[in-house]
């Protein structure tokens, strides 16, 4: 069953997804956007929506910080619903040891273009008063800001349909290839460029990416206005991140527009399994508590599992299939989709109309998770 | 049973009997303004059974408690609209 | 971790449903422990009067409690971290427990359905303000209307009036000739007429039908209501509305008990379709007080395995589900109720969330996440239920804590499990 042509189409609703339609409709006439539930509903809905700047690798420099200047170059036109703070990062050292490597994480970012302050023990208290007295110091990045993922997934989309993009909700793609889809009704759509953005089921659509589910849980509270002002995040939380160990926790703590507390996270590798692990809720609010003691007494409202989409070599699959330069990938963006959800979408973008991107795109090509490591 | 538990409203005192509960105790005292709303304006309670979270209110420096859900009891501080 | 009692069967609620199956349960020689959030026990109905129980109801919790049946009262169920665990927080803080056998006996909580004003202070359910009132509430004096559906109206109407109040309009949106007829049919249920005869004696002549609250004014606090039948807007202190009532399945929910038409799912027995899960009352269906009791003796009977006593029940339990369903038919919701709310009217009440707003969305799930509708601390309780009768809209996922706990609550690691098997 043919039911239409589109230049470009892109499979998955999420804030990746949502990203790839806002710039693929500034090149191409025509796009469809696929989604089988509500916009932002899948790892979107999950997501802290932490904008953040990650030294982790420089690849991953480049692609946090080029997102994060795209984000602020959109919050004054987005709606309140997106519920934008620049609460900045405040990344917290727990002892000497992690204090003592702050002046070199200030001195990369500042020489990166990215401001950042060291702040001492006295100056921590001033900034958080609810964390832990006596604590070394830290790191202030104060460009890093907090959204809410899915609303601005949706208005990322709704500029998109400004400028002519379709959306086609209610049925998944069953078949993707560089020149159709084909959805689980039969329906099918042609088209030159296909973006595989079904998150962490982009494997499932585009066999050979090598993507795994990586869980995480959330705790979010009742309203306490100003009860934390920054994002905080332990120094150690990179190692957590990055150790592809199968299970850990870190503090991280956000201010929400509402007042709300978020309170994070988790990584654990275990399937799909959506289920709440109260053992990991445990140690989580259990590690809060030991940086902010009183962070204990407030009321948690709502428990939550999501996934983030991992790939081998740590980085988001963003580019041409090497076999079908028509297929397109945005997946795989692990626990910085919310920040690099732009980026992605503008790199898509760019390569599919034959733009010279503003980064190196090579480090995400597909292809490069494999003979990476 | 029959005394009379003292408690603070707002900074007023107020003797209710045993059995009381904060919901009706803030009630009986005149006030209608449990709490604020997300924009602002002014609720009470609502199902009386725990379950709309309308009757919010700060019981002794603890913030969001449902007070129709908890019985007066003697020295308690009750704090509405906050 | 307080050292309770080991139990064998649980029950949660302990309301007509719960109070009855602990009965049965004893009877058939098990050992029992009853789970409520309420200071004392008697749930919605039988709910004590500043803490003092109706007497035929307090002989009964006596009688248990002497044979040693634990109460846990204000000890809310929070968690069902594995099969055969609860985690209950009490006055004590959180504790997890072991079932054999859990009956679950939640009871229901009522309708609320939105028209303008309806958020105003000194708007309430019906139940609600009884609820209130058996609290300590003072309505001596005070000018009280009542609206929305069902018998609960007149009782509650008699009720506030016998406590003082002025009962000034009895709102019934049900039609004059439909209750006539379920007045008809009562005629075989005589104890039932029988108790509606004095309410209709007592407040009757305030009764319109075919009636309901258009909106409710006042700047800060409820002013008056407007009432279709009416010209002029009435002037009054409290207004008590409720359309009917919601059955509580957020625990069954968790559990993974299967649901049928928003009732969990039973069989004869009253076994959900989870292992060692039973179920009675309000959860399995709304059919009042006489329904519950009995359910709550099938259940009761059934979890310990002595399905021979709960098989000469069965007919009575027919025969109130005919009830039930004549009350179904009689107080069917109208369709001009979901026509009272204008787009700016509130949905959500936790978020502020408008009808316009949430309703731009396509379901409840989608609502929540882009408009917040139902993200607050009741989770769509009031606002889902409200969704469910205006756009259909599907159940939430239910997620623990099933109420809002302190995040210390759920950082107890690996509490001990209450042994209780001996
Ligand atoms: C606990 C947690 C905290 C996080 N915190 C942050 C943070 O602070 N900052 C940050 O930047 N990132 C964070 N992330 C990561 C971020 O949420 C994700 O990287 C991001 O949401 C990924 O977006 P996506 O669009 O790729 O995936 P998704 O949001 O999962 O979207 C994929 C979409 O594809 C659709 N789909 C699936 N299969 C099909 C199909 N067959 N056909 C059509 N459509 C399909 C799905 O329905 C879904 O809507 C966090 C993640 C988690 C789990
Ligand atoms: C920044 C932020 C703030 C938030 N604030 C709040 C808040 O204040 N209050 C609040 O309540 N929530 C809040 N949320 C959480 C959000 O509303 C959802 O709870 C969250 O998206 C996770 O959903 P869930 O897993 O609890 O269940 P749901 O949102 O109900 O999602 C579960 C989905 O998964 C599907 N599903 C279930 N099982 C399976 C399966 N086996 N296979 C496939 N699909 C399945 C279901 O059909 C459903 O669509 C917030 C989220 C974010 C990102
Ligand atoms: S009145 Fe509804 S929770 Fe107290």
């Amino acid at each position: 069953m043919e039911v239409g042509t589109y230049d470009a189409i892109v499979v998955g609703g999420g804030i990746v997804g949502c990203a790839c339609a806002y710039y693929l409709s500034e090149v191409f006439e025509s796009v469809l956007l696929i989604e089988p539930g509500p916009i932002g509903g899948g790892s979107t809905a999950a997501g802290m929506g932490h904008v953040v700047v990650m030294d982790d690798s420089p690849a991953q420099f480049a692609l946090t910080h080029d997102s994060q200047k795209l984000w602020k170059g959109l919050f004054s036109q987005m709606s309140d619903a997106c519920e934008v703070r620049e609460t900045g990062t405040l990344w917290v050292a727990a002892d000497e040891e992690e204090f003592s490597h702050v002046e070199g994480k200030r001195r990369f970012y500042e020489q990166h273009g990215v401001h950042a302050e060291v702040l001492d023990s006295q100056q921590v208290a001033e900034a958080e008063p609810n964390l832990r007295p006596g604590l070394p110091g830290g790191l202030r990045i104060p460009g890093d800001c907090v959204i809410y993922p899915v609303t601005a997934a949706g208005w990322l989309l709704e500029q998109a349909k400004r400028r002519g993009t379709v959306v086609r909700q209610g049925k998944p793609a069953v078949k993707v290839t560089g020149g159709s889809v084909m959805l689980s009704d039969g329906s099918r759509y042609t088209s030159a460029v296909v973006v595989n953005a079904a998150g962490g089921h982009a494997s499932e659509l585009t066999p050979g990416l090598q993507i795994e589910p990586r869980k995480g849980h959330l705790v979010i509270t009742d309203r306490y206005p100003w009860f934390v002002h920054h994002q905080l995040v332990e120094l150690g939380y990179l190692k957590s991140a990055h150790e592809m160990s199968s299970e850990s926790v870190a503090f991280n703590v956000q201010p929400r527009a509402t007042g709300q507390v978020l309170i994070g996270s988790s990584r654990q590798f275990v399937g799909w399994d959506g289920a709440i692990d109260h053992r990991i809720v445990a140690k989580m609010i259990a590690r809060a508590a030991v940086y902010m003691p009183k962070i204990a007494e407030l009321s948690a409202i709502r428990i939550w599992t999501g996934f983030r989409a991992t790939t081998p070599n740590k980085l988001p699959i963003i580019g041409s299939m090497p076999e079908d330069p028509r297929m397109m990938i945005a997946a795989g963006h692990e626990g910085l989709g919310i920040t690099t959800s732009l980026a992605t979408g503008k790199l898509i973008a760019d390569l599919a109309s034959g733009i010279t991107p503003r980064i190196d795109p090579s480090p995400f090509a597909p292809g490069a998770a494999y003979h990476h490591d | 049973m029959t005394e009379l538990i003292h408690i603070l409203i707002n900074g007023h005192a107020v003797t209710v009997k045993p059995g009381t509960s904060i919901a009706a105790a803030v009630l009986n005292a005149g006030t209608t303004a449990f709490r604020k709303s997300v924009s602002h304006v002014p609720r009470g309670p609502v199902c009386g059974m725990g379950v709309c979270f309308e009757c919010r209110v700060k019981i002794d420096g603890i913030e969001h408690q449902r007070s129709c859900m908890v019985l007066c009891s003697e020295g308690m501080v009750i704090e509405t609209d906050v | 971790m307080s050292d309770l009692t080991p139990k064998q069967i649980w029950i949660v609620g302990a309301g007509p449903a719960g109070i009855a199956a602990a009965e049965a349960a004893l009877e058939s020689g098990a050992t029992v422990g009853v789970i409520d959030e309420n200071p004392a026990p008697g749930g919605q109905i039988y709910r004590a009067l500043l803490g003092v129980m109706k007497p035929e109801i307090q002989s009964r919790v006596d009688a248990l409690h002497a044979k040693g049946v634990l109460f846990l009262n204000q000890t809310t169920v929070i968690d069902a971290p594995a099969v055969g665990e609860l985690t209950v927080k009490g006055p004590n803080g959180p504790e997890r427990l072991r079932y054999e056998s859990l009956i679950l006996a939640t009871g229901a909580r009522e309708l609320f359905l939105p028209f303008p004003g309806w958020t105003l202070p000194n708007v309430m359910g019906v139940g609600g303000l009884q609820a209130l009132v058996k609290s300590g509430l003072d309505v001596s004096g005070k000018r009280i209307v009542v609206s929305g559906t069902g018998p609960l109206l007149l009782a509650v109407g008699a009720y506030l009036k016998q406590k003082g109040a002025k009962v000034v309009r009895i709102a019934e949106q049900a039609p004059a000739q439909r209750i006539r007829e379920f007045t008809q049919r009562l005629v075989g249920y005589p104890y039932k007429l029988g108790q509606g005869i004095p309410l209709m004696l007592s407040i009757g002549a305030t009764v319109r039908t075919s009636a309901w609250v258009e909106r409710a004014n006042g700047s800060h606090v409820l002013e008056s209501v407007k009432i279709n039948s009416h010209q002029e807007p009435i002037r009054c202190d409290y207004l008590a509305c409720a359309y009917g009532f919601e059955p509580n399945v957020e625990l069954a929910t968790l559990l993974g008990c299967e649901l049928h038409r928003g009732f969990v799912e039973v069989d004869e027995t009253l076994r959900t379709s989870v292992p060692y899960v039973w179920c009675a009352g309000e959860p399995t269906g709304i059919g009042g007080i006489d329904l519950s009791e009995i359910e709550g003796k099938i259940a009761g009977y059934c979890a310990t395995g002595n399905e021979k006593a709960a098989q000469r029940l069965m007919p009575t339990r027919a025969r109130w589900m005919r009830f039930a369903a004549m009350l179904e038919v009689t107080y069917a919701l109208r369709d001009e109720l979901k026509t009272l709310p204008n787009p700016e009217t509130i949905l959500c009440r936790c978020e502020d969330v408008s009808i316009e707003q949430a309703t731009e969305w396509n379901g409840s799930r989608a609502a929540k996440l882009h408009s917040r509708c139902g993200m607050g601390p009741c989770q769509g309780r009031i606002c889902g239920a409200a969704g469910r009768f205006l756009y259909g809209w599907e159940h939430g996922t239910v997620r623990a804590p099933l109420v809002p706990v302190p995040l210390s609550d759920l950082t107890e690691r690996d509490p001990e499990l209450t042994n209780h098997t001996n």
